[in-house]
């Protein structure tokens, strides 16, 4: 089990980069220093009637400043509540949650779709190796700027409107991008889309699955997803997410 | 200052429990709470089986509480004995462990399995709303709710509490029931049966459809269920229903309970229960309460 700790963390600062996409960056006693690229934090609401935290992958790592950048989506009551906070503003923090991509020497490449694009830029700066970077969006683009600081970066729009029309796979495919290992996050179709992907190219598959929390801490048994085979904690077919994921080699989940 | 209450002749050190399925067997919450400070740990319901649970999603928020259909997960009483009690028994504190089953013959031999062990209680979950056989199907019909009652009672070696369902006409009789048929005391509530809509999809938000509700929003059900069982039966009541704080803790005492299990607040603040044990201290402190007993069904 990582280490987690529960914390007031201070807003360093906070910006809407994208329609309803914010950049929040969160000055942490701890978190910072124990966090790991695809692991995310539970943000807790201020607002009673909201009981339940709210599950965000971290997208970078500042362990010098002890601060952890989150870019979320306004999805609900509980984001809207974090996306109008300002600098200096606490928010109650519980992390690093669960596990993140395993860092490893081969030549890679990093898919983020819509916003899974933020959990791998973390891993991007981390990754030691010859990397490529795909980003997919519906439309608008956001943290474009961040990821080609680290790598060649290729983009697919759904709707054509800039790079490849199409997936991150029609972009792999256009671009004739090839690699040993693939780190990926994105919605459930396309994690789907490029576990076959993988498996026909014969590429070691990382993806990172999200699913609705609870405790978020692995007691509940809310977010598991099945598994081939059976689970360290129940010997069924459930992993958690929160706990033996977020992030899965694709070949141990049934998706 | 006393602050222990008594079950069945089991004494806690404080009135403060974890409800059952929010703490799991305790492991993952150790890292926030010292479970040495809590009365008793109520593990996640444990079968004769390891049991799957039903698909995802399995959680969903509502306002003032949240909806669950996990289904009773558990991972079989052969693991749990192996692994879970081991864990708990390091602990200075009470544990109790939730029963569930599909079948009459399922709970006897859960209880069986675990009259050996270093149990202090059995908590009977004959309400679980999300499984279809067993659960709630027991927790709705007194009579099969006190033959239940009777199989466990005969068998086992720790004393047998009933975990009933709000989700009936008469909580107050189904405690008759089981008091009848020698439970040793009752836990109450269990969650109420909701649902979510999501309305721009048209869809159920839970794979299951229903599930139960919990959380501060069901709090005043939760006490008024206490009430009326406490003025019904003579056995001691835990109860339990959407508790954030000491002040809903002792609200329950008041209204008849001798302990209280923490839930879903545990989600909202993994530290709560802790925070609650000291709660309670500092209300008694203030209030001039010597011995918590006598907050117990003292509503005027």
């Amino acid at each position: 089990m990582t280490d987690k700790v529960l914390e007031d963390a201070i807003i360093i600062r906070q910006e809407e980069i994208a329609t309803d996409v914010y950049s929040m960056w969160l000055r942490t006693e701890q978190i910072a220093d124990l966090a790991q690229p695809g692991q995310f934090v539970a943000l807790y609401c201020e607002d009673g009637s909201r009981l339940l935290p709210r599950p965000i992958s971290i997208c970078e790592i500042d362990r010098t400043d002890h601060a952890i950048r989150l870019v979320y989506r306004v999805a609900g009551k509980g984001t809207a509540e974090f996306s109008g906070y300002h600098t200096g503003a606490q928010l109650r923090v519980v992390g690093p949650l669960g596990n993140g991509y395993p860092k490893k020497s081969k030549k890679a490449l990093l898919l983020g779709g819509g916003i899974g694009v933020p959990p791998i830029l973390q891993l991007a700066k981390e990754l030691d190796c010859e990397k490529q970077i795909v980003l997919g969006y519906r439309d608008e683009r956001f943290l474009e700027e961040d990821f080609r600081a680290q790598g060649n970066v290729y983009i697919a729009t759904e709707d054509g409107s800039y790079g490849t029309q199409g997936n991150v796979l029609d972009a792999i495919r256009e671009n004739g991008l090839d690699a040993e290992i693939i780190y990926a996050c994105g919605p459930m179709p396309m994690l789907r889309a490029v576990k076959t992907y993988a498996a026909e190219h014969g590429m070691e598959c990382w993806i990172s699955l999200e699913e609705r929390m609870a405790c978020g801490i692995g007691a509940c048994l809310g977010c598991v997803c099945k598994s081939t085979k059976k689970d360290a904690h129940t010997h069924v077919n459930n992993k958690r997410i929160c706990t033996e994921g977020p992030v899965f080699r694709a070949e141990e989940v049934d998706i | 200052m006393n602050t222990s209450v008594n079950i069945a002749g089991v004494t806690f050190k404080n009135p403060i429990l974890t409800a059952s399925g929010t703490f799991g067997s305790g492991q993952e919450y150790a890292q926030f709470v010292d479970l040495n400070k809590l009365g008793g740990v109520v593990t996640k319901g444990v079968a004769n089986v390891p049991w799957e649970g039903n698909p995802t999603p399995r959680v969903a928020e509502v306002y003032g509480g949240m909806l669950n259909a996990i289904g009773l997960q558990n991972p079989g009483i052969d693991v749990f004995v192996e692994r879970d009690i081991p864990f708990l028994a390091k602990y200075d504190t009470r544990v109790i462990v939730n029963v569930c089953g599909r079948s009459e013959a399922d709970y006897v031999e859960v209880v069986e399995r675990l009259a050996d062990q270093p149990v202090d209680l059995l908590e009977i979950n004959i309400s679980c709303p999300n499984v279809k056989e067993g659960g709630i199907v027991f927790g709705q019909d007194p009579k099969a709710a006190a033959a239940i009652t009777k199989a466990v009672k005969a068998v086992a070696k720790q004393p047998v509490v009933m975990k009933l369902s709000p989700n009936v006409t008469d909580i107050a009789y189904m405690a008759q029931a089981v008091e009848a048929a020698g439970a040793d005391a009752v836990s109450l509530i269990n969650t109420l049966t909701g649902m979510k809509i999501d309305v721009n999809k048209r869809k159920f938000v839970l794979a299951n459809k229903t599930g139960g509700m919990s959380g501060p929003a069901i709090h005043p059900i939760a006490v008024r269920m206490v009430y009326q069982v406490a003025q019904a039966v003579q056995i001691p009541i835990i109860g339990m229903g959407g508790v954030m704080n000491a002040e809903d803790a002792i609200e329950l005492m008041l209204a008849g309970a001798t302990a209280v299990s923490v839930g879903t607040a545990n989600f909202a603040n993994p530290k709560v229960t802790e925070e609650i044990v000291d709660g309670i201290r500092e209300y008694m402190a203030a209030q001039e309460v010597e011995d918590i007993c006598d907050l117990i069904g003292a509503v005027q």
